[in-house]
């Protein structure tokens, strides 16, 4: 995931990609926030004379194989889809920034352990840590979010440790240091707050990339939960019906978690240059 | 070299040590969790699962044993299938095998083309590339494989949707997994080849009258080599994880969703076994670039 994100291309990306990318994500949002209203339907209707129905006036975006409109399930999935990734980087930029700190404020052993730590957590390679811990707790979509959120956890530390090096060498560190000021009480108040800018840009592309192992997990059975219309889960849940030739349950939430994922990487690309452009 | 191979057996110690302990931080005794679904709780089969993992001894004792008894190939019995799980492992590694294989195949050369391209090119056809892999890095491997399942197997006809075996099979799901991976070589063959068209000798080999052709091959393609094989063999070594995703999309009888079989079942031998296994490769090959690496670029051991 580190390589992912330091091959970003470094060039800022079009404006208007960007612009493009934050109204899709506004109007994810607003879908996700306003979905009882807006839907058509309820999104457990089950409704076998609709089964698999292409697209029509009655269901804009087709029905799945239970009949349920498909358009009313992707949005509320937008709400699965959204929260699970934010309360795992919730989990992980907490855990994540408060070890990354620890280990640059104090170096020495703390930073060897927390660096050790981050090896083993590293030899697993993609989801497979994720992925014990699945196996070891059960599936759910509470398991697969909070052992996404520790996966996630070494990522952020390193990411905020050097960050943090940098910051920690700054002339304000020493003269808060002067005044009498707590270690504690200096990183939690001021180091922190001072690295919040790079932070955000990093979380963003992050997001992004959450979102996707969370539809992944949803999708190997191991997170969301029938009857969820999580969007993975709509992809796996879908998949029996491509033989039929019916490519709506498959096509409708695939196409929105590749949408909210592209756009995410615009726009926290283009933040991390700014970000990154100031700092200098 | 000796520090490096060092590191590695410590990380493979560490990594063996976390999928081991694993048994013991779910919830209630760890007999009843190793043996598995609700059928399997006989006494005889209890008291197979305390021998194979010889509950009744120290804990350290028990992850040498289970650590020693693995690196002889005996990783217990499937509590699902009842076979030996080495057994199990070595009917469905050869198709894994192949499909990383195949999709290596794609991604280094499609990968290393597309950035060899964007990079002689520049321009438009740079612009293209680089938005074409922001796309693809986007695009989770399981949607890529239901839209390629759609568009090929089932619109078109042109490939089988189900089954496995032959390289026909293979191709859809081989493109899946190479996707991502070539998004990243040709990215950073991009940047390498970049890097090394602005060096003194190059514009030397310009100002000498050499061909364009023959600079990019011989001058600037040759300089960005160690970083595009560092990259390949780091990619390909994640591909084993890959699998689990795109086998289980496309249905194949592989590793990867033997693991994705194993949890939904609650099958723990089999899941720390080919847990055991995905890390091990991946330590191994990560280990084994990173020695080659000063092989294939001089200038890396100079530095050093």
């Amino acid at each position: 995931m580190t390589t992912l994100v330091a091959t970003l291309s470094p060039k800022p990306a079009r404006p208007l990609g960007q612009l493009l990318a934050t109204a899709f994500l506004g109007l994810v949002v607003a879908a996700a926030v306003l979905a009882p209203l807006v839907a058509p339907y309820a999104p457990e209707a089950v409704d076998f004379a609709a089964t698999l129905a292409p697209m029509s006036p009655g269901h804009p975006l087709g029905a799945d194989q239970s009949g349920r409109d498909l358009l009313t399930r992707v949005l509320y999935g937008a709400r699965t889809s959204l929260i699970g990734p934010l309360i795992l980087l919730a989990i992980a930029s907490a855990l994540g920034v408060a070890l990354g700190t620890l280990a640059a404020w104090h170096r020495g052993w703390v930073d060897a352990v927390v660096s050790r730590l981050t090896d083993v957590m590293y030899a697993f390679p993609g989801l497979l840590f994720v992925v014990l811990i699945v196996a070891v707790f059960g599936n759910g979509m509470t398991t697969a979010v909070v052992a996404l959120g520790l996966a996630y956890t070494p990522t952020i530390a390193k990411y905020t440790r050097s960050v943090a090096l940098g910051e920690c060498g700054k002339p304000y560190i020493d003269a808060y240091r002067v005044q009498g000021m707590g270690g504690f009480a200096i990183c939690v108040r001021h180091l922190v707050p001072n690295m919040a800018r790079s932070l955000v840009g990093y979380l963003v592309v992050l997001f992004g990339e959450g979102l996707m192992s969370l539809a992944t997990l949803s999708f190997l059975g191991f997170g969301a939960q029938p009857p969820s219309s999580d969007w993975g889960l709509m992809v796996k849940e879908g998949q029996p019906a491509i033989v039929q030739g019916a490519f709506l349950p498959v096509l409708v939430p695939g196409a929105a978690i590749a949408l909210v994922v592209v756009s995410f990487n615009v726009i926290g690309v283009r933040l991390a240059d700014r970000m990154g452009v100031r700092g200098t | 070299m000796v520090r490096k191979l060092a590191g590695l057996v410590a990380t493979l110690l560490a990594t063996s040590f976390v999928i081991f302990a694993a048994s013991y931080a779910a919830p209630g005794d760890p007999v009843t969790f190793l043996a598995g679904g609700k059928e399997n709780l006989t006494p005889e089969y209890l008291a197979a699962i305390r021998a194979q993992y010889h509950l009744d001894d120290p804990f350290l004792v028990q992850y040498g044993r289970w650590l020693g008894d693995a690196v002889t190939g005996d990783l217990g019995r499937s509590t699902q299938y009842h076979d030996q799980v080495s057994d199990l492992m070595a009917a469905r590694l050869p198709s894994t095998l192949a499909l990383v294989a195949y999709a290596s195949v794609l991604f280094v050369v499609f990968g290393i083309a597309l950035g060899v391209l964007a990079a002689v090119r520049g321009g438009r056809t740079d612009s293209a590339v680089v938005a074409g892999t922001t796309f693809a890095t986007s695009v989770p491997a399981f949607v890529t494989a239901t839209v390629l399942i759609s568009l090929f197997g089932v619109q078109l006809g042109w490939f089988p949707v189900m089954g496995g075996g032959s390289l026909w099979h293979l191709t859809l799901p081989a493109v899946t997994l190479a996707l991502g991976a070539l998004a990243i070589i040709s990215r950073v063959t991009r940047q390498s080849m970049i890097e090394q068209r602005e060096l003194d000798h190059v514009s030397v080999a310009r100002a000498g009258g050499l061909s364009e052709r023959l600079i990019v091959v011989r001058h600037v393609f040759r300089g960005a080599l160690g970083p595009i094989v560092t990259m390949c063999g780091l990619v390909t070594a994640g591909m084993l994880a890959g699998t689990v995703t795109v086998e289980t999309a496309f249905g194949l009888n592989g590793i990867g969703s033997l693991l994705v079989n194993a949890i939904n079942t609650h099958d723990f031998p089999v899941t720390q076994a080919v847990l055991l296994l995905m890390v091990a490769a991946y330590i191994a090959v990560t280990t084994a670039v990173e020695l080659l690496h000063p092989l294939i670029d001089p200038r890396v051991r100079s530095r050093a």
